[in-house]
């Protein structure tokens, strides 16, 4: 079991005496590319937050490298990076404060190598401006440079391609990909058809729901 | 042995390193939003700008009132800006990637605090001698005034954020957080007025001060702790 990066057993989460999923199982090994589908309202984001740990919302186990997940919350921090909903980036202050202040809070990010990954995501010449005066999926971009910065195996990524243009998705396939070939595991969701020229493994949350007998 | 102090020396850098970062950041945040800076200083002058006017403007009345309506001032003027300290947090993301970082959670909290004191009940504290000039107070009380707030205003932005941390979450957290904390904030009012008083009648203030700096003490070993824990109470919903 300790092959596994990441285990999931016996998983049961309801929200508004409503099941999203029940006896969900599966685990995630390194090198490997998971994504969550279904339809909208399916729990793909409730699934994600129980997984990175935000959501206590649930019943089951969840195992990293086969000790319970809440045994070992700060190594398993240390190894996560999670891209969420909301891209976490401050509208008053410039991609690189931002980014700063990421660095200063997880120490496996490298201050100095900040600048390359704005450069990375496409916004160079945008350093120093406040993020309000920035488009909605430069935005998001700010806030993606981080999975250039970071050198944790595990990324858990909620909708990364929202409002993203289409060399912008390319170049992220690609970094996703280039990751899973360097031993690195990631969970996404994405509406968007994935073009990874690589086994992307596919869990469907639909036929997951309303068992709860 | 060796390598063990060299990672412990490390860690204890970035610690401190999280520390600075964090209160930067919070800076750069406030003096950019300027609105939110001088809310609670315009709030606290107009209290006492519209008091006299209100009550009566004779002096030998303000003066026996000063003390009280300063501090009851600078505390609604605390409470007032407590909402705001970790909404937008909450509602850009940044909440989240703060509370998945490895780093202790102990420490962004208590740097973010004291950024919002420094700029809130800081500056409450270097205006308040105007406001008990405006109302009167005598001369031997305003060094009570300064120390008696020095010393308050730091407790009442902890317990605070405590009672923002528990309503983050919720879409209306403003008057929940009044009703959580105001029953917490009495007994550093009725030090810190008490310590005003005792200046002015030339008593010992020594006793209330003491007070104070129990509470903030207090405040500052658990109110970090207890903040953290809300705020994984409030995300975990």
């Amino acid at each position: 079991m300790s092959d596994h990066l990441l285990t999931v057993q016996n998983l049961f989460c309801e929200r508004d005496d409503r099941v999203l999923f029940n006896r969900l199982e599966f685990a995630i090994s390194a090198g490997e590319i998971v994504q969550i589908e279904g339809q909208n309202g399916s729990g793909k984001t409730t699934l994600l937050r129980i997984l990175s740990g935000l959501s206590r919302n649930y019943e089951g186990d969840i195992f990293w490298r086969g000790t319970p997940v809440s045994e070992v919350r700060e190594d398993f921090c240390r190894n996560l990076l999670y891209f969420g909903h909301q891209a976490g980036v401050k509208a008053v202050l410039s991609p690189q404060e931002n980014l700063r202040w990421y660095a200063a809070l997880s120490p496996s990010i490298d201050a100095a190598q900040i600048d390359h990954a704005l450069e990375q995501v496409g916004l160079r010449g945008f350093e120093d401006v406040p993020c309000h005066s920035l488009s909605a999926g430069q935005n998001r971009r700010v806030s993606l440079a981080r999975l250039y910065l970071s050198r944790a195996p595990l990324w858990i990524l909620d909708e990364p391609f929202t409002a993203i243009d289409k060399r912008g998705v390319a170049a992220k396939e690609a970094l996703l990909l280039r990751h899973a070939q360097q031993g690195g595991s990631v969970i996404l969701t994405t509406h968007h058809e994935l073009a990874i020229h690589g086994p992307v493994r596919k869990i469907n949350l639909d036929q997951c729901a309303g068992t709860s007998s | 042995m060796t390598m063990q102090t060299n990672a412990e020396d490390l860690q204890q850098q970035s610690l401190s390193g999280l520390f600075w970062a964090t209160c930067r950041r919070e800076y750069l945040l406030s003096f950019r939003r300027k609105s939110d800076l001088v809310n609670p200083l315009i709030f606290f002058l107009m209290v006492a700008t519209l008091f006299p006017l209100g009550v009566s403007p004779e002096p030998g009345f303000l003066a026996q009132l000063a003390p009280g309506v300063v501090w009851v001032a600078a505390l609604l003027a605390t409470l007032l800006s407590m909402d705001a300290l970790f909404r937008s947090d909450y509602e850009d993301g940044s909440l989240e990637q703060l509370l998945l970082s490895p780093q202790p959670l102990f420490v962004v909290v208590l740097a973010k605090v004291l950024a919002h004191w420094s700029v809130t009940g800081l500056a409450l504290t270097l205006m308040a001698p105007l406001l008990g000039v405006m109302l009167f107070l005598p001369a031997e009380g305003m060094p009570g005034l300064m120390l008696s707030l020095l010393l308050g205003t730091p407790t009442l932005s902890l317990m605070g954020a405590i009672g923002a941390a528990l309503t983050v979450g919720l879409r209306k957290g403003g008057v929940l957080i009044s009703l959580l904390v105001l029953p917490l904030y009495i007994p550093v009012l009725i030090f810190g007025s008490s310590a005003v008083q005792a200046a002015v009648t030339g008593l010992d203030l020594g006793g209330y001060l003491a007070l104070l700096g129990a509470l903030l003490a207090l405040a500052l070993g658990l109110a970090p702790l207890a903040i953290s824990a809300a705020l994984r109470i409030s995300m975990s919903s």
